[in-house]
């Protein structure tokens, strides 16, 4: 306890300096509002309810466009090890698609679905997939040609030695690839949200700071960036159980 | 006189092998990437869907040189690179001298090491209102961005780095007399390369994911600023042809990282081991 609190002390001095750097009149508070000014602002929200609906509809964006990516990307990168001709085909591609920044798709999914859901989930589904995919391909591709003969000569079928050697060896690798793509539907999210949306978290950020509601804009910038936080300790703690058997 | 020539003979021969297999793996590499592209301008070209939805590939292409005859192409390519390069070598400059001042210095590293642990996983773009709300719609504040998004994995990679350096290579220069900062430059830092080149390599497409957001929320010269300038006046030949000069920029970038990861690494085992994407 004491040992968090002396290694948290720096997070706490800064959330310190932001309450009274304003109050004391060292910065703007338009430029930045008190920390207590943001926290009853964010209650006022919650309130409100706008916190919860824009909260809604963010994350069910994102958690459909991700699920989307973890399973087509699992997919796409097992295969294209598992069957040679698959990957001579896609390789290319995908080393093509892979370092394209993800943020260019925003303009052409709003082309393709329009202003709402459906062009979301299209951004978030496309950007994420492919690091899922080099993930799964590489663990995938590395899996031991020990595990593989000798699943072989227990007489196990081609479909069975997918599943039970291949696809557990690509895991640690996979779920590494999940990892990355977890950061970038947040980032993807909330940027679209930002430029083209009528909902969600980045819509109500750009709509509040329009409005010069600074403190609301702050509770919501924070409250994403803490989602973002936690989920990725979330996944994290999800990964160590997942892949205990390994040791 | 003969052997001479024999020999210039088989030089010559496995000069003619490896150029015939280089080419030989640049054809069977684009049978895909050819194929898509077939694949988009039959599928433009067939009518189910409208222009507006997918643009000929070869209107894309005519478009992309119309733009590369005016000039447009390449202020925008330009402001593009300009803000992501300059943010990202910010980034990586700061975060291997910030990863060093806390591998060393006691305070730095407790002062930083939770601002760091938070601050990785959050999305920072997040924060893009409110640097605009101090540093206004210009360069500064983009620039900033992309520091403040890339600098979080260049910092963790090298302190993951410098703590994995072999102590016996840190004792027997302690012992042959390396003053601290000699160690630091001269044994822990070229030892600690891989880490931060891996780094590095993930930052780099983070600082032009990020630095094409910022150009799409501010608009104004740049690659993201075009696109969206071009989806305001429902222009989908010129979205198209941004996300294509996109990809080619990006795609560049990468690469050229990973040769210079290569060149950088060429004394480390690593350098023998087939690469990856």
């Amino acid at each position: 306890m004491k040992a968090a609190l002396v290694r948290f002390l720096p997070l706490l001095l800064i959330a310190l300096a932001w309450e009274i750097a304003p109050r004391i009149g060292l910065v703007s508070s338009l430029a930045l509002p008190p920390l207590s000014a943001v926290l009853s602002a964010w209650f006022e929200l919650l309130r409100d309810g706008d916190l919860l609906i824009n909260g809604a509809s963010s994350l069910y964006r994102g958690s459909v466009g991700l699920a989307l990516a973890i399973v087509v990307g699992a997919a796409l990168g097992v295969f294209m090890a598992w069957w040679r001709p698959v990957n001579a085909f896609l390789g290319p591609l995908v080393e093509l698609f892979y370092p394209m920044p993800k943020s260019a798709l925003i303009p052409v999914t709003v082309i393709w679905l329009g202003f709402g859901d459906g062009s979301k989930i299209l951004l978030i589904f496309l950007g994420c997939m492919l690091p899922v995919t080099v993930g799964a391909f590489n663990g995938a591709r590395s899996s031991e040609q020990v595990l593989v003969w000798s699943a072989r000569s227990m007489g196990a079928s081609r479909m069975r030695m997918l599943w039970d050697v291949v696809v557990p060896s690509a895991m640690p690798e996979m779920l590494n690839g999940i990892r990355t793509a977890l950061a970038l539907s947040f980032i993807l999210l909330v940027s679209s949200e930002l430029i083209v949306a009528r909902q969600g978290f980045g819509y109500l950020i750009g709509s509040l700071g329009a409005n010069g509601s600074y403190e609301a804009m702050f509770a919501v910038v924070l409250t994403v960036a803490f989602l973002g936080f936690a989920a990725d300790r979330a996944y994290q703690l999800v990964m160590q159980r997942v892949l205990r058997w390994r040791q | 006189m003969n052997d001479r020539t024999r020999e210039t003979l088989e030089t010559e021969r496995a000069l003619a092998h490896r150029v015939l297999a280089v080419v030989g793996w640049v054809l069977a590499r684009s049978i895909a990437i050819i194929s898509l592209l077939i694949a988009w301008e039959w599928l433009a070209r067939s009518g189910t869907v409208t222009p507006f939805v997918l643009p000929k590939f070869t209107a894309v292409i005519e478009r992309i040189w119309n733009d590369a005859l005016a000039g447009d192409l390449l202020v925008n390519t330009g402001a593009t690179l300009f803000r992501a390069i300059v943010g990202f070598v910010i980034a990586a400059i700061s975060g291997v001298m910030l990863a060093m001042a806390m591998s060393r210095v006691a305070a730095v590293n407790w002062l930083f090491d939770p601002i760091i642990s938070v601050g990785f996983p959050m999305p920072k773009v997040a924060f893009l209102p409110v640097v605009i709300l101090w540093l206004g719609l210009y360069d500064v504040s983009k620039i900033s961005m992309v520091v403040l998004d890339a600098i979080f994995p260049v910092v963790t990679a090298t302190l993951v780095g410098i703590k994995g350096v072999e102590r016996e290579v840190i004792w027997s220069a302690r012992n042959m007399g390396a003053k601290d900062h000699e160690l630091m430059w001269q044994i822990v830092l070229p030892a600690a390369l891989p880490q931060i080149m891996t780094g590095l390599q993930v930052a780099l497409p983070i600082a032009l994911i990020v630095a094409i957001v910022t150009e799409m929320m501010m608009g104004g010269y740049g690659l993201g600023g075009g696109m969206m300038t071009a989806s305001r006046f429902a222009d989908s030949r010129g979205v198209f042809a941004g996300i294509v000069e996109i990809a080619v920029v990006g795609f560049c970038l990468v690469k050229g990282m990973a040769i210079l990861r290569r060149r950088l690494l060429l004394w480390h085992q690593e350098a023998m081991e087939p690469s990856t994407v």
